[in-house]
This record gives C-alpha cells, structure tokens and sequence, in this order.
C-alpha cells in the first residue's frame, strides 16, 4: 500500500475516533454552554477503564469492554453534572473552572492508578489482518473504526433530527429558556446528554486505545482536538463535528508527514482561518 | 479619609517588611519562595486586567508568558546583551499579545475563553514539537543572570530585591490602571458593553489595549521567572501553567488589587509545601478549584472582607443595642 494511502486510512480512522470525542463536546457545548474541559479526561479515563477490563480477562469481548467503560462513564458524567455543575447553574466561569478542576484530579488519579508507562491492548483478534478491496489491502480494525463512528453519527443524526427526544434537545439548544416554558424538563436534557457525551468519548478512548495507546497526558491532547474540530465545524451541530473531525484527522496525519515539526500547529491553522472569516464556524448558526 | 491613611500606613508597613525580609528570614529558600510569589503575582496581577477588570477569561496566558521566557532566552542563547534580549523578548510578546487579541476578541465569554485555551495550546505545541527552534523537551538554559548597576543578581537576596522592584513597579502601574479612566472604561465594557458603544466609546478598541496591557506585565512576570530558575522548557507554555495563574487570580479575589497577590502566595506557598511531601501536586490543585468554587466563588479577599464587614457590623450593633439597653433600663 502506498505511503498516501497508509496515511488516507489513518486519516479517516483518526477522524473517527475525533467524531466519537467531539460529538458530546458539541452538544454539551451547544445545550448547555459549558466549554466541558473534562472531555479529554473522560476519553482517556474510559479508555484506562477499557484497557483494564480488556487486560484483566484476556480477551473480555472488545466491544464489551468498549460498552461497559462508557457505561461507567454514563453514570460518573451524570453525577457530576447534577451534583456538581447543576449546582453553579447558569454561571459559564465557574462551571468552566470546575470542570478544569475536576480534569487536574482525574489526571493525577489515572497516574496513581495506571502509573506513568503507556498501556497498548492488543488489537482484538477478529479485526486483525486487512482485507483486499480492489487490489489494494486495508487495515481491518482502522476501517472498524470508521464503520462505528459513522454508525455512530447516524444514530445520533436519527435521534436528533427524529425523534421526540431530539426534538426537545434542539428546542434546548435554540431558546432554553422557551423550551423551559413548553414544558421541557431542560434540566435533565443536561444531565442525559452529559451521560451521553461522557460515554460517546469513553467509547471512543477504548476503541481507540489499540491505535493511539494510553497514556499520562492524552486528555490534554485530545482536549484541544475536540476544541478545534468544535470551533471548525460550529457549536451544537453534529454534522459540523462530524466533518470538522475528518477535517483534522487528515491534516493532522498529513502534516505528521510532511512537517513533522510544525504538524501541531498546522492543526490550528483552519481554526484560525475560520474564526477570522466565519466565527460561528462551518455548520454554526449566529447564536443569539 | 481615616481609610486612605489606613491604606497609606497598611502600604508603607508591606514595603518594609517586604524589604526586609531577607534580613529577618535568613534561609536562602525561603527567600526563593518569596521571590517565586513575587513573580507569579507579577504574571497575577496580569492576567488579572483581562479577567477581573475586562471580565474575559484568559486560559492562554501561559502562552505569552513562556513567549516571554522562550524569547530572553533564545536571545541570550544567541549571544546578545542582556538588554536587547529583554526588550526583543518584551517586543515579541506585545507582538504576540496583539495577535492573540485580535483573534480571541472576536468573541467574549466562553468564546473567548476557548480561543485562548487553543491559542495556549499552539505556543506549547511550538515549544514542545519544533525542536530546531526551541530545543523541544529539553528546554533551553540561562547561562547567567545580569547585574544591575555592578551588582550581581546570582545571589538569591539580589534577586529578591530584583523581583520586588518589578512587583512594587507593576502594583503601582496597577493601581493607578484601576482608578484611571481607562480602568473606569475597561469596566464600563465589562458590565455595560452596548451602553458603552452607544456613549461613544470603542469597546473593542479598549479590551484590546487592556489585552496589550496585560501581556506586557506577563511578559514582564516571564523574563523574571526564566532568570529565577535560569531554565525555561514547554511545561511552561502548559494548560496547567494557565490554570495556575488563573486559580491565582480567583482564590484571592479577580477585579480587586490585593487578591491576585494574595491569591499568588497562596498558591506558590501550597505547590512547594506539598510538592515537598507527597507528588500529588496536581490533585492537590484541582480540589482547591473544585472548593473554592463551590465554597468561596467570589475569592478570599472579598470573602474575607465580606466576613469582616458583617462582623465589625454584628459588634458595632450589639455595641449600640448595649448601650441602648443601658438607656432604657429603668432607674431605680
């Protein structure tokens, strides 16, 4: 497989698992306007709980260890938010401080707990090897990767845009205070989508641990990713994530390449762009 | 008028005792802790401008502090006085405020605050990947310290004295900035940003010059701090580093003078103690944001002069009722 093509599929893998991270983030962004600055902590502290579940019982199903750990981490966003940030509602600064709080105390857990060496599991065995698509062989698990993400889009492109409950959280996202006088419990839309942001990262840090690995110091790298592809793409909107995500997946991999030096801050380079041309991003509406 | 007298002599007693500490604390550490609060106060009483005064939350301070660092240093590394390193370094870093500004003013609030988190984010990116410049993770060494006026800075009082001074300059600037019309209007923008459009003042124009304002006393805070530890390396340009400064400014108090000093001894104070005893710094830091938040959102110094103020009240009205009751009882 030619160099571009390696580099083609990685993209695409890391736009994946950028969309699994930044989808919450978005939403979290756009419902609840709390720049949640714990997301990166979310996937790397999912991804330590996968890692341990996969390493405890040697091949506890992928999946599942996927599942359960964004479970757990379902349970532990929800607490938080309505224990700890429904408390300073309304209050953007110190909702933003606490959440960077709380990401400094999971960071420093995650190091008692896993130590400061990476933890790689082992690619599952039923996503080993490649398979041939017209002459030319993929990578099994990288295009898994892809397929989840994407089904992953669309299943929460469906529950936005079909059902009831979508209904509620764009009602949410255009005017809470309306949305609170129709009727909608606004409140609990916030803990359900921080659950659900919590868990989609903690998906996405387990389904990418086998690729990126884990380590001491990922949540602070993956933070910024999920923030660029945000500020890219525009506030609370799934398919701004989802194109953003793609977007950096491949300058990210690209740049690797060809500027190794510089390929971090080629990152930023169309944030910068669309903040000074287009600052409520490629999908945004003007909020209000 | 009694206050100002008080303000005045309160003043006077810090500047003194500031001064002669070093006389009544002889120990060498202790005196390097002083001259580490003393810089973080600086770069404190920077960032508060943007945060307290301006109301817009900064979490990429840390970048143009470590611009500051990275440009002394670099220059110095290059073989150039210690003057033109510094003004070069104080240059650039004004430079950089002014981009920062530019783009992280096109939004306020949140907005704001998470353009300035990535902008952060870029400057550490530099320091850390583009290693043919900045030496990447290993960082790049301060061969020396000046002197000042034939005196030599490598002794820790010299350089107590040396970080005072700037803190003194900087306090003053300080407070001179808040009573100024300048500091009046930055407020004005904060809390009365149309108003303030439709009285004919540039909002824009004003958040960017308290922008500029403020990266000039960081890059200031920066150049110390490279000369304090003579070493500067990414962990500087850090989230972590924005963060501090930022609890700095909170736990004492944003949009007051004292709070960010205080703010700053507190925090300096803690990383060293606990840093001694146990690695665990960053916790250590987190659940002070998580309860200060919680518990003390406005900061220590308001919090405590809240706290004084409804307690000389509680004894001033028990006073009066006393006397009152002295009054009203009935002669036998």
């Amino acid at each position: 497989m030619s160099l571009w093509l390696t580099l083609a599929v990685n993209s695409i893998a890391l736009g994946g698992l950028l969309f699994l991270l930044s989808a919450g983030f978005s939403l979290i962004f756009g419902l609840m306007r709390i720049p949640n600055l714990m997301h990166g902590s979310f996937f790397m502290l999912g991804a330590y709980l996968g890692v341990t579940l996969l390493d405890r019982r040697m091949e506890l199903n992928f999946w599942l260890a996927a599942l359960t750990s964004a479970f757990v981490m379902a349970v532990l966003g929800g607490l938080i938010e309505r224990f700890l940030l429904r408390r300073l509602n309304g209050r953007e600064l110190p909702q933003v401080l606490l959440t960077l709080g709380l990401s400094f105390i999971i960071a420093d857990l995650c190091l008692m707990i896993w130590t400061g060496d990476p933890w790689q599991p082992a690619t599952p065995a039923h996503l080993r090897g490649a398979v041939q698509v017209a002459g030319l062989f993929f990578p099994l698990y990288r295009l898994m990767i892809v397929v989840v993400a994407v089904v992953i889009a669309v299943a929460l492109w469906l529950m936005v845009d079909w059902t009831r409950l979508g209904a509620m959280i764009r009602a949410g996202v255009d005017d809470p205070p309306i949305a609170r006088v129709v009727g909608i419990k606004v409140s609990r839309l916030f803990t359900l989508i921080f659950a659900l942001g919590a868990a989609l990262a903690a998906f996405g840090g387990v389904v990418g641990a086998p690729y990126l690995s884990v380590y001491p110091g990922l949540d602070a790298e993956m933070l910024p990713l999920a923030l660029i592809v945000v500020i890219l793409g525009g506030t609370g909107s799934l398919l701004g994530a989802l194109v953003g995500s793609f977007l950096i997946g491949f300058l990210y991999n690209f740049g690797q390449a060809m500027f190794p030096d510089l390929a971090y801050v080629i990152l930023f380079l169309p944030m910068l762009l669309v903040l000074v041309l287009r600052p409520q991003g490629l999908f945004g509406r003007v909020m209000s | 008028m009694t206050s100002v007298i008080f303000k005045r002599v309160a003043a006077g007693t810090a500047i003194v005792t500031l001064a002669l500490l070093p006389l009544w604390v002889g120990n060498p550490y202790y005196i390097n802790v002083a001259s580490q609060i003393l810089i973080f106060a600086v770069f404190a009483l920077a960032l508060n401008v943007l945060v307290g005064y301006a109301g817009l939350v900064s979490l990429g301070h840390a970048g143009l502090f470590a611009i500051a660092g990275y440009a002394g240093a670099l220059m110095l590394q290059a073989g150039h006085s210690h003057l033109v390193a510094n003004m070069t370094a104080i240059v650039v870093t004004i430079a950089a405020s002014a981009v920062f500004a530019v783009l992280a003013l096109r939004s306020t609030g949140i907005g704001f605050l998470m353009i300035t988190l990535a902008l952060g984010q870029i400057v550490w990116g530099i320091a850390y990947r583009w290693a043919a410049l900045t030496n990447g993770d290993n960082g790049v060494n301060v061969t020396n310290r000046p002197s000042l006026f034939g005196v030599g800075l490598a002794s820790a009082d010299a350089f107590y004295y040396t970080t005072l001074v700037a803190f003194i300059a900087t306090f003053a600037t300080m407070a001179v900035f808040v009573r100024s019309p300048f500091g009046a209007s930055l407020r004005g923008a904060r809390d009365q940003a149309r108003r303030m459009n439709a009285l004919g003042y540039n909002v824009w124009l004003i958040r960017f010059l308290a922008f500029l304002f403020s990266g000039f006393w960081t890059g200031v805070a920066g150049l110390l701090f490279i000369y304090y530890n003579q070493f500067i390396s990414p962990q500087v340009a850090a989230l972590q580093t924005s963060a501090e400064a930022l609890l700095m400014v909170i736990s004492g108090g944003s949009a007051t003078l004292l709070g960010p000093v205080v703010g700053a001894a507190i925090v300096v104070v803690m990383k060293n103690v606990v840093s001694a005893y146990v690695e665990r710094w960053n916790m250590v830091l987190g659940i002070i944001f998580v309860v200060i938040i919680s518990f003390m959102p406005e900061g220590l110094v308001p919090g405590t002069a809240r706290l004084w103020h409804m307690a000389s009240r509680a004894v001033r009205e028990r006073r009066k009722s006393a006397v009152a009751g002295t009054i009203a009882e009935p002669p036998t």
